[in-house]
């Protein structure tokens, strides 16, 4: 079963260690949920790409359909799904996103 | 009729026995956003401490309450935020 919009995003997440998949764009994300993950990333100076699935409908439905998780944002790293917003701030806040990262090989500029 | 946070608040407790649960209708606070709609009832916090979140990872955990609230995801509600907690990481007031 191959579904054109799952290869897509497979090509995104396969491509870029990091990959946020969110409302608007890294400069100006238009939702709270969204804005809050690209400010932790940002913060401990993770590079990833971001996927603005307001531009594109087919994405923003089948990325939910991809995770089997019906919201966004949604963090991608080295092709995973790694959680929404409550999650990565939550790993954030108990220092596991740091460390999980620099597991995976991507460096963390921050201690936080 | 029943609101949706009442509807929200029943699935879980079956769901989820012997669950403390909070529910927040934080619609009136994305009045006029995208995703809000006339009648409210579209963006909702959960706060749920529950035995059953023992042992279970952070997805694991969202994915249960996700299933539960299927019907509301289907029915319109468009945001849900969550912090989902065992009763040992919940403190005293656990
Ligand atoms: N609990 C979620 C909150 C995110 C959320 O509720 N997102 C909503 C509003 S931005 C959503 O994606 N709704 C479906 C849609 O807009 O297609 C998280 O941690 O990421």
């Amino acid at each position: 079963m191959t579904n054109p919009v799952f290869e897509r995003i497979e090509t995104d997440i396969n491509a870029n260690p990091v990959v946020l998949f969110m409302k608007g764009t890294p400069v100006f994300p238009q939702c709270g949920f969204s804005a809050r993950v690209v400010q932790i990333l940002s913060h401990i100076g993770v590079p990833f790409k971001g996927v603005n699935v307001l531009e594109d409908m087919e994405i923003r439905e089948g990325i939910k359909a991809y995770a089997n998780w019906p919201t966004i944002p949604q963090l991608y790293v080295k092709g995973e799904f790694v959680g929404g917003c409550d999650i990565i701030m939550e790993m954030f806040q108990a220092g596991e996103l740091q460390s999980m990262l620099k597991e995976k090989g991507i460096p963390v500029s921050a201690e936080a | 009729m029943q609101t949706r946070a009442s509807r929200i608040q029943a699935a879980l407790d079956a769901a989820f026995p012997g669950s403390r649960i909070e529910i927040e209708d934080d619609s009136h606070r994305h009045a006029g956003h995208a995703g809000a709609q006339p009648g409210g009832e579209t963006h909702y916090s959960v706060l749920m401490v529950s035995p059953a979140f023992a042992g279970m990872g952070r997805l694991a955990r969202s994915r249960a309450v996700h299933a539960a609230l299927a019907a509301e995801f289907e029915g319109g509600m468009h945001a849900l935020a969550l912090r989902l907690l065992a009763p040992e990481e919940a403190g005293p007031k656990g």
